[in-house]
């Protein structure tokens, strides 16, 4: 059986952009690891010559639309649910190293 | 006479018609029904009283829903009222636009009464994880509703509503639907526009009516389908008019029963149930036949790595920069990210952002995000089998009537495999229907599933309708 151990869920909980406590780490190490062992049941089937579904719909294709100028939604109600605005910009913390 | 609020859509319009009523009296009796036992339900989080008098005051009489309540899910985007997900990180969140389903109703004359609880971002089948607190089933307060859209099953069946909209990614619609004893409908992949429905697994993912019978279904879903430019997956084609579907006689429709969902674990009063329907339809002249579909064991394992993959992929999204929750302490942009998320994401919400990350993670997409989809292909190749004999299917909608507050939080594997009825329907992109079928002996509802081949769900309307007529488990109501 596959062990997500603590220093597994710690990685991927950064990649997530997610920190956890020593708590959560415990937790979810061992209900990850009970889930992926259940999910394990997949491996009963042999899916060597079968096509992954990606989605159900046979006929999907991507849909292009006539580049003509229509409104698009007004920039201030936008930003009305912006956390830090300047202007007519969204402000975050500094991305760029410098000054 | 009966309480407006207890009333069905299509009766309230023939009052309507004749003017026997007004919009804004429905409307006065609902509010009221919702101020005095919502307090018990906690179906309803974000009520628009005064949006919907509005409405109901200047509403005209030609749409299909002129002057009928309905509920929204707390996911489906409404311009300028909060849509919150039930999740901290979306607190305060006032959407710039409607949903396209949301367009649809308001043109259609329907009264918007505010935002039902659910699981947050949909993701639970109890309606526990929401930040709001949890919803109580109508039918013993101590037990869970259902979820993810417990509150809009839950207001439909406690009379808080006449309609309600609810979301469905692997059973989330149905499962609530049957737990509460009304009528669930999860449309087949593509029918409905999910423009404005803040997305969980955008391959699985369907907005779908609530209601209190199957022709406020029938009804509510024509006026929500069709295509949408917005969404590259709503398929163009016709919406028939349901409600002509709606004929009691099933004579000669061949319905298929698969013997994997009469396996351990299957209540046995909801077995009985269902076997009880079996012969309903029997009786009115169906053709039952025994049919397998042999992967199903597989569904809920292969549903586990699609939808917390893909949900993964589009909670990335919350990261405090546009909207919702941000830390404001953070000193660089990814300790602003990692600090928000980790405050605005409830339990839940992490243990399937890891799981989705995990399986997606390098060195592992192969071994689990690649597999899945092509177990998936193997459990959609069942149903195609299964269609050649039949016109439709029929199941429980869950293995077992609702169960306890708190019985299954601390163990998310069992809350999991609740969803093992439903979830085949989601990964085969197929429709879905759940009706009240029986009560157990403690008075909880039992449902009935029925599936239908790709946008074939006049069938549906039709095998629903039928039974439906022809029994009354419909038209029984909780005490509150």
């Amino acid at each position: 059986m596959k062990q997500i151990d603590e220093n597994t869920v710690k990685h991927v909980a950064y990649l997530s952009r997610l920190a956890l406590d020593e708590k959560e780490l415990k937790a979810y190490s061992s209900q990850l690891t009970s889930i992926l062992s259940y999910i394990d049941k997949l491996n009963e089937i042999d899916t060597k010559d079968t096509l992954p579904t990606t989605h159900v719909l046979p006929s999907l294709k991507n849909v292009f639309r006539k580049d003509i100028l229509r409104p698009s939604l007004p920039v201030d109600d936008v930003l009305e649910n912006a956390p830090s605005k300047d202007g007519r910009f969204f402000k975050v913390p500094q991305i760029i190293e410098g000054k | 006479m009966d309480k407006l609020y207890s009333l069905t859509a299509h009766r309230l319009k023939e009052l309507l018609d004749k003017r026997e009523t007004t919009p804004s009296s429905i409307l006065d009796e609902v509010f009221k029904r919702i101020e005095e036992i919502d307090h018990k339900v906690k179906a309803v989080v974000l009520p628009n009283k005064s949006a919907a008098l509005s409405q109901a005051g200047s509403a005209k009489n030609t749409g299909k829903l002129y002057g009928i309540p309905v509920l929204i899910k707390d996911n489906i985007c409404v311009k300028g009222e909060a849509t919150t997900c039930a999740s901290r990180i979306l607190e305060n969140f006032k959407p710039p636009y409607d949903a396209t389903v949301i367009k649809k109703l308001k043109t259609a004359g329907a009264i918007l009464i505010g935002k039902a609880n659910m699981d947050e971002f949909a993701f639970g089948s109890s309606c526990e994880t929401s930040c709001y607190g949890p919803t109580r089933n109508p039918w013993d307060l101590d037990r869970i509703p259902g979820g993810s859209s417990g509150g809009s099953a839950s207001a439909v069946a406690a009379d808080e509503t006449i309609l309600a909209l609810g979301s469905d990614t692997g059973g989330s619609i149905r499962q609530p639907a049957s737990l509460c004893g009304v009528v669930g409908l999860k449309p087949t992949y593509g029918r409905v526009s999910r423009y404005g429905l803040i997305a969980f697994a955008s391959s699985l993912d369907q907005i779908g009516p609530i209601t209190k019978d199957v022709k406020d279904a029938a009804t509510l879903l024509g006026v929500i389908a069709g295509y949408d430019e917005m969404d590259s997956t709503c398929v163009d084609l016709p919406v028939p008019d349901y409600t002509k579907a709606l004929s009691k006689d099933v004579k000669g429709m061949k319905i298929g029963v698969p013997k994997e969902y009469f396996v351990k674990g299957i209540d046995s009063q909801v077995e009985s149930g269902i076997r009880n329907a079996i012969k309903v339809y029997r009786d009115l002249g169906a053709e039952v036949l025994d049919i397998s579909l042999p992967h199903t064991e597989y569904a809920v394992s292969t549903y586990y790595i699609v939808a917390p993959a893909e949900a993964s992929s589009n909670l990335a999204r919350f990261d405090g920069v546009q909207y919702g929750l941000r830390d404001l302490e953070s000193r660089d942009i990814i300790d602003m990210y990692i600090k928000t998320r980790s405050k605005g994401f409830g339990n839940e919400a992490k243990r399937r952002i890891l799981l989705g990350t995990y399986c997606l993670s390098s060195g592992y997409y192969d071994a689990y995000y690649l597999k899945a989809q092509k177990v998936r292909t193997k459990i959609r190749g069942d149903f195609e089998n299964a269609f050649k004999l039949c016109d439709c299917i029929i199941t429980p909608t869950t293995p077992t009537p609702a169960f306890k507050l708190g019985e299954k939080v601390s163990d998310p594997l069992s809350m999991y495999l609740s969803d093992v009825c439903t979830i085949p329907a989601n990964l085969a992109g197929l429709p879905a229907i759940s009706i009240p079928c029986g009560f157990s002996s403690n008075g909880l509802p039992i449902g009935m599933q029925i599936l239908a081949r790709p946008f074939a769900e006049e069938d549906i309307f039709r095998a629903a309708y039928a039974f439906e007529q022809n029994t009354d488990f419909h038209r029984k109501r909780p005490a509150l």
